[in-house]
């Protein structure tokens, strides 16, 4: 039951990782990141089982920490778009050096 | 200086005058001190109404407008009737002080002398007085002491009697020079310096008087810098010096490192731990030796001693004939106790003395410039002092340097006072020839009788005519060296595979031969310059007249020193006083190393034997004076603005054997091509300034744009190092 839970796990982390690496879209790298988050939490979970209770108790802190940066990170693509017009990450370059 | 000085209180010179050493030195140095802050005040305060404005431009300038009215009026008085003096403002103070500090050092230093001979005579054990320790490293304690023994004292006297008086004539010869002050000054320093060299009880002590009559030297050739040809001879002789310098340092480097000391007393202690005749001994001697060739002008560095004549005259029979000159001979004497040990080595220094003596000789034959002549002839003669030394005959070698400084000293004051005479006649006509050209002198003896007859006591001395001085000390160098080439030391050894013995007898015939033609060349300067018509000029005749006495009355001194110095060291054959006063007095010295080098065993000749030699000297002297006197015809001669050039040998010996040109190709323009192209293009150019200095801006630059090329901007790129990165991270971890 852990192999396959951490196989899950880690197809759903590259999944997100992919998406983060090559999709241009800002919400849909957003969403991707949150993938990649719960891909951890399901490890966790899974090693919960075998190691006690601790794992789950960590989910509960990712859950947490992801809701807020789901808020702050939404409000930052809006405040994006309300700047570029866009939300194309190729377009938006403030970054460069 | 004085404050941590200690006493050698068991000494028996302890409480004498000889506590007042440093006084000797310091008086010069005051000198310098004073004379220099002259000049200084001299340059910055020269206002228009000062008398010498006008006259600074050069030592050829200052003349009168009414010299053709009154020229003969000044002929009784020696002064100059035809000469308005434009001096120096400063130059009465300059007159007192200069010659006033080394008068007084020469009298302490004869009081100590004294005070030595009634105390000390005998005694081995040097008077060393320390002041403070002036390099404390670790294993190298160097302290700032002075020592004096016998053969310190001699160079003592030499160096403040023969200074003294040529300070003296300096006041007549530089009178008017606009650099009067800074003339002294120098003059001084180098006084002071030479002292030090030869009252240093530590081979850096004497190191420090060793480069610094150097530097004076240097000063003082090019004293008269605005000319390019003066400030490039003093550039030679200090560059030639630094090479012999090299090896100097590299023998103290030895010596250090073996014996862990650099104290004459000191190393004479530990030097037998060294092998006898072994490598390392015999290279400590060689660098020694190249530091002597440096300064003493042997072969193969003597090329800057002829080109130093640029100089001042009265320098030149200071520095390049009395004294610095001779420090070579001085430090062999010095490290006797090495140069004993190596019998290689000391017959490397006869063997170098011995063919610059010959080789000078021969270029002396066919020089035309009255102080070339001399030249010539003063690296001749210390080619004898370094066979003398160099054969183990360290107070035979020390006396021709003591009866040198007397004899050669007295012909370049003497043809100071005739170049002064000339010069002063050219002058007077506004003539611009060279008043050093002996084709343009001739039968002076009849304006300067004086100068005549002492130069011609000098020209015996120098050419070994008995009884004049310079027969005995150069008859006892060739006797010196004919018996030790029989059993010696120095015979047994073999140099380049030759038999010393061999070695010697050529070494013999050398010093015979060039003997021989000392005797030729000096007659032939005498015959050209004193006797036949004069060829000065009609117009400048006029103007010729014997030096003022304050010039002749240093030579006069100098004189009656070459006539009769010979009897500081009477050979036994001749008992016409006390025999070898000389040797006995620097026996507790060098007398050990002597015996040392001749197998313990005194070298003697029998009677017959010695009487030849003696025979064949004189014969040789004599014989080159007739020559000399029958042969030359000054009348033939013309002045030297009419001269043809000369041919064949004749030319080969008037430009010096082409020596110059040699090392002009050989070192001077290779030296110059690698600097240039080498040095300057490849690494300082190419390798400091392109690859390292604007190299390391380039490669900052690149690095710069490398990293603002990676800041895209771009989300995705940064994620994707990001990823990268773990990569990485994750597998150097795992399969670590």
């Amino acid at each position: 039951m852990l192999a396959e839970s951490l196989f899950f796990s880690a197809v759903l982390f590259i999944i997100g990782v992919v998406g983060v690496l090559t999709r241009r879209n800002a919400i849909i790298v957003f969403m991707c990141v949150e993938l990649m988050l719960n891909a951890v939490n399901l490890a966790f979970v899974a090693f919960a089982q075998v190691y006690g209770v601790a794992g789950q108790v960590f989910v509960f802190f990712v859950m947490t920490v992801a809701a807020a940066e789901a808020a702050v990170g939404l409000a930052i693509i809006i405040a994006l778009f309300r700047h570029k017009q866009t939300v194309n990450l190729q377009q938006i370059n403030l970054l460069k050096g | 200086m004085l404050l941590q000085q200690t006493q050698d209180s068991a000494h028996a010179l302890a409480g004498t005058a000889a506590e007042w050493l440093w006084v000797v030195l310091l008086l010069p140095l005051a000198g310098f001190v004073i004379n220099g802050a002259l000049s200084l005040i001299g340059a910055t305060h020269l206002g228009p109404s000062d008398p010498n404005t006008g006259h600074d431009t050069g030592h050829d300038t200052g003349h009168d407008t009414g010299h053709d009215t009154g020229h003969d009026t000044g002929h009784d008085t020696g002064h100059d009737g035809d000469h308005v003096v434009t001096r120096h403002r400063f130059a009465a103070i300059t007159s007192f002080v200069g010659p006033a500090v080394l008068i007084l050092s020469f009298l302490l230093s004869a009081v100590i002398f004294w005070q030595y001979k009634s105390v000390a005579a005998d005694m081995h054990e040097p008077f060393v007085q320390q002041y403070f320790s002036w390099i404390p490293a670790g294993d190298l304690q160097i302290d700032a002491a002075l020592m004096l023994d016998q053969l310190s004292l001699v160079m003592l006297l030499v160096v403040t009697g023969v200074g003294a008086l040529i300070h003296v004539f300096s006041v007549g010869y530089m009178r008017e020079d606009p650099g009067y002050p800074r003339y002294f000054a120098y003059l001084n320093l180098f006084v002071f310096f030479m002292l030090l060299l030869v009252l240093g009880a530590n081979f850096p002590v004497l190191f420090i008087g060793w480069e610094g009559v150097g530097l004076c030297s240097y000063l003082l050739i090019g004293f008269w810098f605005s000319e390019k040809v003066n400030a490039d001879a003093g550039k030679k002789a200090f560059i030639v010096n630094r090479i012999g310098d090299f090896g100097f340092l590299v023998a103290m480097f030895l010596l250090f490192a073996n014996l862990g000391t650099l104290d004459f007393r000191q190393l004479e202690v530990a030097v037998p731990s060294l092998t006898a005749g072994g490598a390392l001994v015999t290279a400590i001697c060689l660098f020694l030796f190249l530091g002597c060739t440096g300064k003493s002008a042997q072969i193969p560095l003597y090329i800057w001693l002829p080109d130093a004549m640029a100089g001042p005259t009265p320098v030149s029979a200071l520095i390049h004939a009395a004294t610095m000159v001779t420090a070579g001979v001085y430090l062999i004497a010095r490290s006797h106790f090495l140069f004993a040990l190596a019998p290689v080595a000391s017959l490397t220094v006869v063997v170098i003395g011995a063919l610059t003596a010959i080789f000078a000789a021969t270029i002396g034959l066919k020089q035309w410039d009255i102080k070339k002549v001399l030249a010539y002839s003063t690296v001749s003669q210390l080619g004898y002092m370094f066979v003398g030394v160099g054969a183990g005959a360290y107070s035979a070698g020390i006396f021709h340097l003591v009866t040198h400084a007397f004899f050669k000293a007295l012909l370049f004051l003497g043809s100071g006072s005739v170049i002064y005479a000339i010069h002063r006649a050219y002058h007077a006509t506004h003539l611009h020839e060279d008043a050093q050209d002996m084709r343009n002198m001739g039968g002076l003896r009849r304006y300067m009788p004086v100068t005549c007859a002492l130069m011609w006591i000098a020209t015996l001395a120098i050419a070994g005519v008995p009884p004049f001085s310079g027969f005995f000390s150069k008859d006892e160098i060739l006797a010196a060296v004919f018996a030790r080439a029989r059993e010696s030391a120095l015979a047994q050894a073999h140099w380049l595979g030759i038999p010393g013995s061999i070695v010697m007898y050529a070494c013999y015939v050398f010093g015979l031969a060039a003997a021989f033609m000392t005797a030729i060349y000096m007659t032939r300067m005498m015959l050209y310059t004193f006797h036949g018509p004069n060829r000065t000029g009609d117009r400048e005749r006029e103007h010729l007249r014997e030096a003022p006495w304050v010039m002749t009355g240093p030579l006069v001194v100098l004189g009656i020193l070459s006539a009769i110095g010979g009897w500081l060291n009477l050979p036994a054959f001749l008992p016409l006083g006390p025999i070898g006063l000389l040797e006995h007095w620097l026996d507790p010295v060098v007398g050990e190393s002597a015996l040392r080098l001749t197998n313990g065993v005194a070298p003697e000749l029998a009677p017959s034997i010695e009487y030849a030699l003696v025979g064949a000297a004189v014969a040789i002297a004599l014989l080159g004076v007739w020559i000399a006197w029958s042969r030359l015809k000054p009348e033939a001669l013309v002045p030297k603005a009419q001269a043809k050039p000369e041919e064949g040998f004749e030319r080969v010996l008037e430009n010096k054997y082409f020596v110059d040109e040699l090392y002009d190709k050989a070192i001077v323009q290779p030296t110059y091509a690698t600097s240039r192209n080498l040095l300057w293009r490849g690494i300082d150019v190419g390798l400091i300034d392109g690859l390292m200095v604007n190299g390391s801006a380039w490669f900052a630059r690149g690095v710069g744009w490398l990293g603002s090329a990676m800041q895209s901007g771009q989300l995705g790129t940064y994620a994707w190092v990001l990823v990268l990165g773990v990569l990485a991270v994750v597998g150097a971890v795992t399969l670590r």
